[in-house]
């Protein structure tokens, strides 16, 4: 029992018991959200330096969107890994509950060693996962990138809880909050903690491990990161920024909300022209990152103003996007791991027409497509309205620059989310509508038990999030009161209308859309047939009456993103090969590249090569200057002393 | 909100119709069309003129409104379509860079304008004080669409634009300037055409085409 | 919600179902006198629309159900929308539900069900026409919220009711930030009714079509529903521009049967005017290039936030 290599053993007992852990860790959150912080200290680490633990509205939220999604990830994992995929059943198991495991510990850590120590566990273990693949040389690389951001990122939080201590020496964050840091020292806390914490979350521009991480992971663990893990850092940004830190500046949250929408506008933009589905949904990831910091930066700025309400709905707003990225994302990720065992096919020219081979896998990944795509009544719509209409009271604030601003920030959202709707049916299109790309999609079979439970149950919770918004913004408007003080839910407006602010300002019934919508639907239905008639006959595509159809002739996911291509060229690096009438075998190939590589990362590694250059001339190799080094450092030790 | 008199809202409109018609030269690619906004702005300038000069009684406003409408709708109009004929210009302008990209700049141009404005707004005493945003937006587009086109013509109706935005904040805003500046500034203009239009034949002749490229030719050492 | 506002809800719905595809027949009469052709009939489109429900529908073999069931989910979303525009009377129960934001929303839903059905049969053209309303949508839909915005900045407001009764009451105002609105309305109303100059209603030619191309693969009782929802997107649309630049004679207050039908004569007397003036740019414009339009789409964005701009700088 010790080493279980036994695959079923491992894949049937053990992750169904982490499910149920987790969902066991869902409930325990979800009860504690209300009640006084709990705190404990166990007697674990050094001496002097217990383990502070502690559960309040805040973590128990996180904890309860890490233990529902890794639920249902955990049950998809039970059916998942299978022996063919190379890697040791135990090793996978234990490295993936390790990792469960330190992204709980980071969420209920109340010092910084415990936290540092969960935090680096978490990138760890997650590097372990992600190279789970480790004899593809792009995977180790991937990897090792992934490990090098996250390490960069682990100093900056180091640095920033070096700020927040204070001068204490005492770093746990009771002390913390009551340290009173002055001058510049708040703003740089906060600016380490924007860079460790955004680094983790895929903010730009230390997003460039995200799109290679992702996609070389296995599928369960590229839903847990994705889902989870990028929210495990937004949990540190909002802890550092309104727990820890005492007041807020203005400029700090104009600052996220530039790089919020920044960073939503070019990950869609780069999704658009992806050409591997998990690259896409990776890039779609840092979209919705990108607004949920968008969403704390609005926070932070109406916080500044004393615009208490107002704040709590941008917060609310960021919080439930969370909620709702960890649903849907990790379902499109779990899709995308069955469509990988049923094809081998991860590109997206390989792909078409599963919707008949995999009907299970398509109509629930049709449920987190609509999803994603922001449209009523799913869960994505919800959050985005939120945040429109926090979007639309900024007029009320005093400073003129800001309310000029805040248009164009509106304006910017608006094109992220009408964009995501595109990037959307391009991926849901291309992999399971239409016809398939290669014939050897006709042996494609559909998830097995297990994984369509995990499936049921998260678009079960992307349908029932957006359908009773009212009930999770009562659930949140703990969280709100522990960071801002307001609570945004209003008992009298019904269990079934959400209306944040006042009734007659803005509402919205999701219930009585999807209500109205089924009714005109099945009425229509039956009113046609009975009137008229339900005859069908099936025949051949009409295609303006083209004679051969074959299904090279549908669009390509090049083809469906060159619209969007075109008109943003200059955003893009683009790499062409485009073929001659003279060539043989003519070949086309497009190749979108981040310019981020070349304007920040390989400049920097030049730099760095060169530095080390500069210091590798100390070593010459001979033994008499190596003991002259040792010889000179004695001397000037004696001198010192002496 | 404060009761706005009828004939503040309609310089409040006419100041919008004023931004509007800059942002459609910013956006338009044939020069016709061009002229036609032109004078379009012209006409929206006369029209706010005359309603300042209703309202607030200066006389010698009307004569500002007439030589507006002289000027800007009718002779300058003409003479720009005359030029345009003789010249043979009637293709589409590309510019610097593409329509959209041009049209980003000037919102971002727009937003500073208006931000610039707001504390000069503080300051003055007169209803349609806000107009002066808008005025200093138009004065900012105009200078944009010069500097992003590349054909002569319409680098010319930028500069005739930019000269409307200050006409109409002078105007609007501050209800009227005294006469002699005004009928200077009209002078001005009238003679930076004439010289503009000896000048373009001058670079056709040279270079055969009226693309302002060519006269990066005459740098040192090509 | 009482029983009396369900049924004047219902009787709204009713007519904006009977209206809509009349106001197709109109702007294509329209649109022959100007252009000096003998029209056709004025209800044609009912005789077409009931034609094509006696026809037997025929399916491809490489669909899925997907493609059965997107025509009943884009007409559901489109009879939702109109019974949330306030067309003939602002106090309905059903505006309360989904508010300006949904609204674009739902048009939204009913674009994505309809490219993915056209996606569904992996033909050329399905594939074409999918992609590029899709286009059309990313940039339209962001100019249709910020004319919206621009109208509840004024309103205070994101539903359509009360927008409706703040811009009725105001005898005579005029907004500047509106002049914006409008013309960006304009644009974004052409783009997403495939009207010229962005898409020809009327065209055989398969390179130059967007709607048509999506909705090549259908017919009979399927076509009928998405002709019939195409006309409730061109009637709610109009709506809409009524709605926010020409809020009169819209009941407001108690909305009863008499309200409502008291209401239908102004209605149709606006849309007569509205068909007129659509039928005149189509008239007098042509098809731009499918490259242009983003071009189009932009400065139809960008007159938006300009006008969210002016009314935070005028106050108006």
């Amino acid at each position: 029992m010790a080493r279980p290599r036994n695959l079923f053993y491992v894949g049937r007992v053990l992750f169904s018991a982490g499910a149920l852990v987790g969902l066991l860790l869902a409930a325990v959150a979800l009860v504690g959200m209300n009640q006084v912080p709990h705190t404990a200290v166990l007697p674990l680490g050094l001496p002097d330096l217990p383990f502070h633990l502690r559960l309040d509205a805040l973590s128990a939220f996180f904890l309860l969107l890490l233990g529902a999604a890794a639920a249902g990830i955990s049950i998809f994992s039970a059916g998942y890994f299978r022996a063919s995929d190379g890697a040791a059943p135990g090793l996978l198991c234990l490295q993936y509950h390790t990792f469960l495991a330190a992204m709980a510990f980071v969420l209920i850590a109340d010092d910084a060693f415990v936290f540092m120590i969960a935090w680096e566990t978490m990138a760890l273990a997650s590097f372990f996962l992600v190279t789970t693949d480790h004899r593809l040389p792009e995977i180790r690389r991937a990897g090792f990138l992934y490990l090098l951001i996250a390490h960069i990122g682990a100093l900056s939080i180091l640095l920033c809880f070096g700020v927040l201590q204070g001068g204490n020496g005492d770093y746990t964050f009771g002390s913390m909050r009551s340290a009173s840091l002055r001058g510049a020292w708040p703003s740089i806390a906060f600016l380490l903690a924007l860079a460790g914490f955004g680094a983790k979350a895929g903010l730009l521009p230390l997003h460039v491990w995200l799109p290679e991480a992702h996609p070389a992971a296995p599928s369960p663990v590229s839903a847990l990161m994705s889902g989870v893990m990028l929210k495990t850092a937004i949990y540190g940004l909002l802890r550092v920024t309104f727990d820890l830190l005492q007041g807020q500046l203005w400029w700090w949250g104009a600052i996220a909300l530039v790089l919020g929408l920044v960073t939503a506008l070019f990950g869609v933009l780069f999704a658009t022209v992806q050409t591997d589905m998990k690259r896409l949904l990776a890039y779609s990831s840092i979209e919705n990152i990108g607004i949920i910091v968008a969403g704390i930066g609005l926070a932070i700025l109406f916080k500044t103003y004393g615009k208490t309400l107002l704040a709590a709905i941008a917060l609310t707003a960021a919080l439930y996007h969370s909620l709702n990225h960890a649903f849907f994302k990790s379902l499109l990720f779990l899709a995308t791991g069955s469509v990988l065992h049923a094809t081998k096919e991860r590109s997206l020219g390989k792909l078409g027409g599963l919707i008949h081979r995999m009907p299970w896998v398509a109509w629930l990944a049709l449920i987190g497509t609509l999803a994603i795509a922001g449209l009523p009544p799913l869960n994505g719509f919800v959050s985005e309205w939120l945040l429109l209409q926090a979007f639309l009271f900024t007029p009320s604030l005093p400073q003129s620059f800001i309310n000029m601003l805040v248009p164009l920030a509106a304006a910017a959202l608006v094109l992220a989310v009408a964009l995501a709707a595109y990037v959307m049916v391009k991926f849901y299109g291309v992999v399971f509508l239409g016809r398939p790309r290669e014939p050897n999609l006709a042996y494609a079979r559909d998830a097995g038990r297990l994984e369509r439970v995990a499936l049921v149950w998260l678009a079960a919770g992307c349908v029932l999030l957006g359908l009773f918004p009212v009930q999770v913004i009562a659930l949140l408007d703990a969280v709100n009161v522990l960071l801002i003080g307001a609570t945004v839910y209003r008992p009298e407006a019904g269990w079934w209308l959400l209306a944040p602010i006042a009734a007659d300002r803005a509402s919205y019934s999701p219930a009585i859309v999807l209500v109205v919508t089924v009714v005109v639907l099945l009425l229509t239905i039956q009113v046609v047939h009975r009137l008229y008639h339900g005859r069908l006959r099936r025949g051949p595509a009409w295609d303006c009456g083209f004679p051969s159809q074959t299904s090279r002739m549908q669009d390509t996911a090049e083809g469906f993103g060159q619209p969007i291509r075109q008109i943003f060229e200059q955003f893009f690096r683009i790499e062409r090969v485009l073929p001659t009438p003279f060539d043989a075998e003519p070949r086309y190939y497009v190749k979108a590249e981040d310019h981020f590589w070349y304007w920040l990362y390989l400049p920097i590694a030049r730099a760095v090569d060169w530095a080390a250059r500069r210091v590798g001339a100390i070593q010459q190799g001979r033994i008499s200057i190596y003991l002259m080094y040792s010889f000179l450092t004695l001397l000037a030790l004696l001198y010192f002393v002496g | 909100m404060t009761h706005v008199p009828l004939w503040a809202q309609l310089i409040n409109v006419l100041a919008a119709l004023l931004l509007l018609l800059a942002f459609a030269m910013l956006a338009q690619r044939r020069v016709l069309t061009l002229i036609n906004l032109f004078a379009a702005q012209g006409f929206a300038l006369a029209c706010s003129t005359a309603i300042v000069a209703w309202a607030t009684g200066q006389a010698h406003l009307y004569g500002s409104a007439a030589l507006t409408l002289l000027l800007k709708v009718i002779l300058l109009p003409w003479l720009l379509h005359r030029l345009i004929r003789r010249l043979d210009v009637r293709w589409d302008i590309e510019g610097l860079l593409n329509i959209p990209t041009t049209m980003l700049i000037g919102i971002v141009l727009v937003v500073f304008a208006f931000n610039l404005a707001s504390p000069i707004e503080q300051l003055a005493s007169t209803i349609t004080r806000s107009t002066l945003g808008i005025a200093m937006a138009s004065v900012m587009l105009a200078f944009l669409m010069m500097i992003t086109r590349r054909k002569a013509i319409p680098q010319v109706i930028g500069f005739l634009a930019m000269e409307n935005g200050l006409f109409f904040a002078a105007t609007s805003a501050t209800y009227g300037m005294p006469m002699v500046v005004e009928l200077g500034i009209a002078l001005d203009v009238l003679v930076g055409m004439l010289i503009l239009g000896v000048f373009f034949f001058q670079i056709r002749e040279q270079f055969d085409s009226l693309d302002l490229k060519h006269l990066e030719k005459l740098k040192e050492g090509e | 919600m009482n029983a009396s506002g369900f049924l004047s809800q219902l009787l709204q719905l009713g007519i904006a179902l009977l209206l809509a595809p009349l106001l197709v027949g109109w702007v294509n009469q329209c649109r022959a006198w100007l252009q000096n052709k003998s029209a056709p009939p004025l209800l044609l489109p009912y005789r077409t629309i009931r034609k094509l429900f006696l026809k037997d529908a025929v399916v491809a073999a490489t669909a899925s159900p997907m493609f059965r069931i997107a025509p009943y989910v884009v007409f559901a979303a489109m009879a939702l929308a109109a019974a949330i525009v306030p067309s003939l009377a602002t106090d309905l129960p059903f505006g309360r539900a989904a508010d300006a934001i949904a609204l674009v929303g739902l048009f939204a839903l009913a674009r994505v069900f309809l490219a993915l059905a056209a996606m569904d049969l992996g033909t050329a053209f399905g594939t074409m026409g999918a992609r590029r309303e899709m286009f059309v949508g990313f940039l339209a839909e962001p100019a249709l919220l910020m004319v919206l915005f621009t109208a509840s900045l004024i309103s205070g407001s994101t539903l359509l009711p009360t927008i409706v009764d703040t811009l009725a009451q105001r005898d005579l105002a005029i907004y500047p930030s509106l002049a914006f609105a409008g013309v960006a309305f304009t644009m974004v109303s052409l783009a997403e009714n495939a009207r010229i100059p962005v898409d020809n209603p009327a065209t055989h030619l398969e390179l130059t079509m967007i709607h048509e191309a999506m909705v090549l693969e259908y017919s009979a009782r399927h076509l009928a529903l998405i002709e019939w929802a195409a006309a409730l997107k061109l009637f709610n649309y109009s709506c809409i521009g009524l709605a926010l630049f020409l809020p009169f004679g819209i009941a407001r207050g108690s909305a009863d049967a008499a309200a409502i039908l008291g209401a239908t004569p102004v209605l149709i007397a606006k849309l007569a005017l509205g068909g007129l003036a659509l039928a005149l740019i189509e008239t007098l414009s042509a098809k731009m290039r499918i490259f242009r339009a983003p071009e189009f789409l932009g400065t139809a964005f960008l007159l938006g936030v300009l006008g969210m701009l002016v009314n935070l700088l005028l106050g108006s």
